[in-house]
């Protein structure tokens, strides 16, 4: 039930931002993850979100705690390093009307859980995939992790000397309809793409660029606060527009393109640098390589096709949650086992 | 041309066996004899005969050696027999080795050419000049291959004295459907009836003599059993990865849900089923749907089983629902994909890290692996962890006669779930609050409106309200209050099967190994040995087990691995009867048959 104050502003459902907040962190002071978990309880707050239709899975690491610190009118799954896919799996088809946010770390997803995450995404589960990306194992404390760029040091002074998986490109590869790629310390980006994602169908990948302060933010590092920020180039302006308010906002004309959702929901893209078209896939890996080529941080709506059926839409299954159909609609009739047997005689 | 017989058909001094006596038949796989095999047990079943059939077939889809067994039995025995009467050698790869395993006395049909009947003067040979009956009766040279196992089919008939129109009906059944493959499979076999008819004499060896034992019998699979269980229970998300012997069951499972899970109106389906990437994954969607409140289940056999174990874990201690079927094939690793064994007692008893103990169904009868597989969806929901169901191949992938199933009349039990409105009322509700004293707590599930009853489950410590805790008082009260709702699981798992002769000699043994046990028992007391047959149906061990190991002076524990496994849990469990248990071993991948369970028994009775 909403716990408004008369002072603190609500959303649409009457909640205020409090009504989204889990448990305190216990990540270290500084931690890009908790600024994640920031942006994750503001889009769901502005998003209009029932917490109670929310569920939030993760692995292990620091990374995988965090759906603790955020929602905690939802249910949360903290499973086994790397398996977060097929917990999201099981329970997205156990009932339909979740709302499932799944959050992992570029250990959980890019080495361990590597078969996992590919096979979700190639299956469309309808989901937000986050990869809080820092490079290492923070849990661990601190060794490399598989998204580690190639030359990267760590404070120790080992080398990582073996190239670095994207999780982009791969998720573009391959065939997730919304990908994107934003950095802890760009609220207002990851903001706006929180929001369309909760709008979206199927699997979202988000890999958030989100730097250990305890092993990974060290002058040499690729993925420090400072690092990040000096090579981050946001490709567009966003704003979205929630179905419910599409009558009420008004897209400025010129240079703004627009990407509607099934549900009527609208995200409005405006480029920075270039001319980046988000619809167009094979354009989008082009980019994505030409910028790490570079050291440079894409950041924004890396790839978007937003008519792609989930998993629950392929296997065409009833309208009502499988989890709250009953005996009346499962167990088939003493008819049908006679014709069975029948059929074995 | 006309068959000329080495040796006469009757061996000297026996006695005709009466629906009594196995035949194997040696062909080449892929080449479709599973068809014939099928049709020839079929034939026979419909003749009113106890029948069962074994197929020992290799891990290859095409070209390797495989034999299958049929076991006629009048008493009603269906385990392996060790030596057979009749011998159908189709295979020149494996025939002169057949003929040199052959018990002596033993029928022998095979294929002209192959000249077999030098290799031994104890047998009675049957040259049958099957390319040329082929050609014959089938006009289509590319289906030859296939129709020359139905040529031996009808020249058995000839000789079993099998009606020719049961063999036509069994080729119909078993063609389901199929009007031109059963117009020219029904000649074929009629092509070596005829055959045989004018080519052989009589024989009084064995035969086959109309009964009445299989009158409303059906032939089935454990697989399928399992599956037809699974369907009644109402499973609603199945995920799997393909692995034999476990696969038919999830496949057939498929089949029926495409029959009778869809909304007839919309074509909407019930279940949803998703081949997964692997057994890890497999089990987490089991686990996850479990949690989210679907009735799940998976199939799988031991390597499965191993790469699933650290979710297993996970399972157990956040307390998620999962049905895990384990189809056990002979281990370790790939070890013999195709053969069947009971070597998986340990890890399904205890699977995963740290301390771990589960409930283990073990179905003994097709009639049991319908039941169970029901009964192990309400298990799960009512303990809320991970249910094994252990059959085997033997079990899954054979042919068995049963009674139809009984329909399951007792409703879903959906154990302890708080709905919104319970959950508002409930005060100070905790996940893993134990208010009935029982073990089993009151769980939520997600998407439950309202805004109570939401909780965060963690695989590491947490306390009653399933917040984080690393208190040692915690972690202890947690596994404690497991140990105790793994006792309350005793009062709720499938209790034994007695066969008792008055004696206090215990024989204690579990699924595929019942018939070669009932067999043996018949037989050890025929020779003065008396015994009392306990058949172990679940884990925990329930009060029953504990009285009979209490009173019995020896009890020996069939099983079918190497190092006695289910004796090994016996042990642990009855420390202070440890030395009581004897195991009775056989684990060579066939099946296990009566011999070798008198064979051991007796020797131990000797010392
Ligand atoms: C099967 C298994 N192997 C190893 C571990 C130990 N472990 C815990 S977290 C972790 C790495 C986490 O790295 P990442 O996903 O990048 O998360 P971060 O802590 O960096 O957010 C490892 C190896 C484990 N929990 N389970
Ligand atoms: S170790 Fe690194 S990743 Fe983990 S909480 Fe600390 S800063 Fe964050
Ligand atoms: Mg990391």
């Amino acid at each position: 039930m909403p716990t408004a104050t008369p002072s603190a502003p609500t959303n649409t459902l009457g909640f205020t931002k409090q009504d989204y907040v889990g448990s305190k962190s216990t990540l270290c002071a500084g931690c890009g993850h908790d600024a994640i978990t920031a942006q994750i309880i503001n889009a769901a707050f502005e998003s209009n979100i029932e917490g109670y239709r929310v569920t939030k899975y993760s692995g292990i690491g620091c990374s995988s705690k965090t759906p603790a610190y955020f929602i905690n009118q939802g249910w949360g799954f903290n499973s086994v390093h790397g398996r977060m896919p097929a917990i999201a799996t099981g329970a997205s088809l156990a009932n339909r009307n979740l709302i499932n946010i799944g959050v992992s770390g570029d250990g959980d997803s890019m080495s361990i859980g590597m078969g996992q995450f590919v096979h979700a995404v190639r299956r469309n589960i309808p989901m937000i995939y986050i990869i809080e990306d820092n490079g290492v194992y923070g849990l661990t404390k601190g060794q490399f992790s598989a998204t580690a760029d190639k030359g990267a040091f760590l404070k120790s002074g080992a080398v990582n000397e073996l190239p670095p998986i994207d999780p982009c490109t791969l998720a573009i590869e391959l065939g997730c309809g919304f990908v994107a790629r934003c950095f802890s310390g760009n609220p207002k980006q990851l903001n706006a793409i929180l929001k369309s994602a909760f709008a979206y169908q199927g699997t979202v990948v988000l890999d958030i660029i989100s730097p250990c302060v305890t092993f990974n933010n060290h002058d040499a590092s690729t993925r420090s606060y400072k690092h990040v920020k000096d090579h981050d180039f946001p490709l567009h302006d966003l704003g979205f527009i929630q179905y419910s308010e599409v009558e009420d906002v008004e897209i400025p004309a010129g240079g703004t393109e627009v990407v509607t959702f099934p549900d009527g929901s609208k995200v409005a893209i405006k480029a920075i640098h270039e001319d980046y078209d988000p619809t167009d896939r094979f354009g989008a890996m082009k980019a994505i390589h030409e910028s790490m080529a570079k050291g440079e941080f894409l950041t924004g709506l890396l790839y978007i096709n937003p008519t792609q059926p989930p998993l629950t839409e392929v296997l065409n299954l009833v309208d009502e949650p499988l989890a709250s159909l009953g005996e009346a609609q499962l167990k088939p009739s003493p008819a049908v086992l006679e014709e069975i047997m029948r059929s074995l005689m | 041309m006309t068959a000329s017989l080495a040796a006469p058909l009757k061996p000297l001094g026996a006695k005709t066996r009466i629906n009594d006596f196995s035949i194997q038949v040696a062909t080449v796989n892929g080449s479709g004899s599973q068809t014939a095999n099928s049709v020839l047990l079929r034939a026979i079943f419909q003749m009113g005969v106890f029948v069962s059939g074994k197929n020992l077939f290799p891990s290859n889809i095409a070209g390797l050696p495989t034999w299958f067994t049929i076991r006629a039995s009048a008493k009603g025995y269906v385990a392996r027999k060790a030596s057979n009467e009749m011998l159908i050698l189709m295979n020149p790869e494996t025939a002169k080795e057949d003929i040199a395993k052959a018990d002596t006395g033993a029928l022998v049909i095979y294929d002209e050419p192959l000249q077999l009947d030098k290799l031994r003067s104890d047998l009675s040979y049957i040259p049958v000049p099957f390319q040329k009956l082929v050609t014959a009766s089938c006009p289509e040279p590319k289906l030859h291959k296939l129709v020359k196992n139905m040529i031996y089919v009808g020249v058995a008939a000839r000789l079993l004295s099998v009606d020719m129109a049961e063999v036509k009906n069994a080729i119909t059944k078993q063609l389901k459907g199929k009007a031109k493959a059963i117009e020219i499979n029904q000649g074929a076999a009629v092509a070596g009836y005829d055959w045989a008819m004018e080519n052989l004499p009589d024989q009084d060896h064995i035969k086959v003599v109309r009964d009445n034992k299989t009158q409303g019998l059906i032939i089935v699979d454990g697989n399928e059993a399992c599956a037809l269980g699974a369907l009644f229970a109402g499973v609603t998300v199945v995920g799997w990865y393909p692995i034999t012997p476990a696969s038919s069951l999830v496949e057939t499972f498929i089949d029926y849900a495409e029959e009778y899970r869809k909304d007839p109106k919309t074509g909407k389906s019930t279940v949803a089923i998703v081949q997964m990437e692997d057994e890890l994954a497999s089990a987490g969607v089991v686990l996850a749907a479990g949690w989210a409140g679907a009735r799940s289940m998976t199939s799988t056999a031991g390597p499965g089983v191993s790469l699933m174990s650290e979710f297993i874990g996970l399972g157990y201690y956040v307390e998620a629902p999962g049905v895990f079927f384990n189809v056990a094939r002979t281990g370790p690793s790939t070890g013999l994909p195709t053969r069947t064994q009971q070597s998986d007692v340990e890890l399904c008893a205890k699977c995963s890290h740290g301390d771990t103990q589960h409930i283990n169904l073990y179905p003994g009868t097709m009639e049991e692996c319908f039941q169970f597989a029901y009964d192990a969806f309400d298990l799960a929901e009512r303990f809320q962890t991970p249910i094994f169901v252990v059959t085997d191949l033997d079990l899954g992938m054979q042919n068995w006669s049963s009674k139809p199933f009984a329909y399951p009349a007792s409703p879903y039990d959906r154990g302890k779930v708080l709905n919104q409105q319970q959950l508002t009322e409930a005060k100070d509700w905790g996940r893993y609050k134990d208010v009935d004293g029982d073990g089993i707590c009151y769980r939520s599930l997600p998407g439950t409106a309202g805004g109570k009853g939401a909780y965060f489950t963690r695989g590491s410590g947490h306390n009653e309200y399933a917040q984080y805790s690393e208190k040692p008082e915690d972690y202890v009260a947690v596994v404690d209050r497991l140990r105790r709702k793994y006792e309350t699981a005793k009062a709720h798992v499938p209790t034994p099967v007695f066969r008792n002769q008055g004696s206090a000699k215990g024989v204690l043994a579990f699924g595929s190994s019942d018939p070669a046990v009932i067999e043996a028992q018949d037989l050890l007391a025929e020779t003065g040995l008396k015994t009392d047959y306990l058949r172990l149906r679940a884990l925990p061990f329930t009060a029953e087990i504990d009285a009979f190991v209490k009173e019995k002076q020896v009890v020996y524990v069939v099983e079918q691995n190497r190092d006695g496994q289910m004796a090994n849990l016996f042990r642990e469990t009855y420390p202070e009867h440890a030395t009581k248990f004897r195991s009775i071993l056989h684990y060579n991948g066939h099946a296990i048959d009566a011999k070798c369970i008198v064979d051991q028994i007796t020797a131990f009775e000797q010392k």
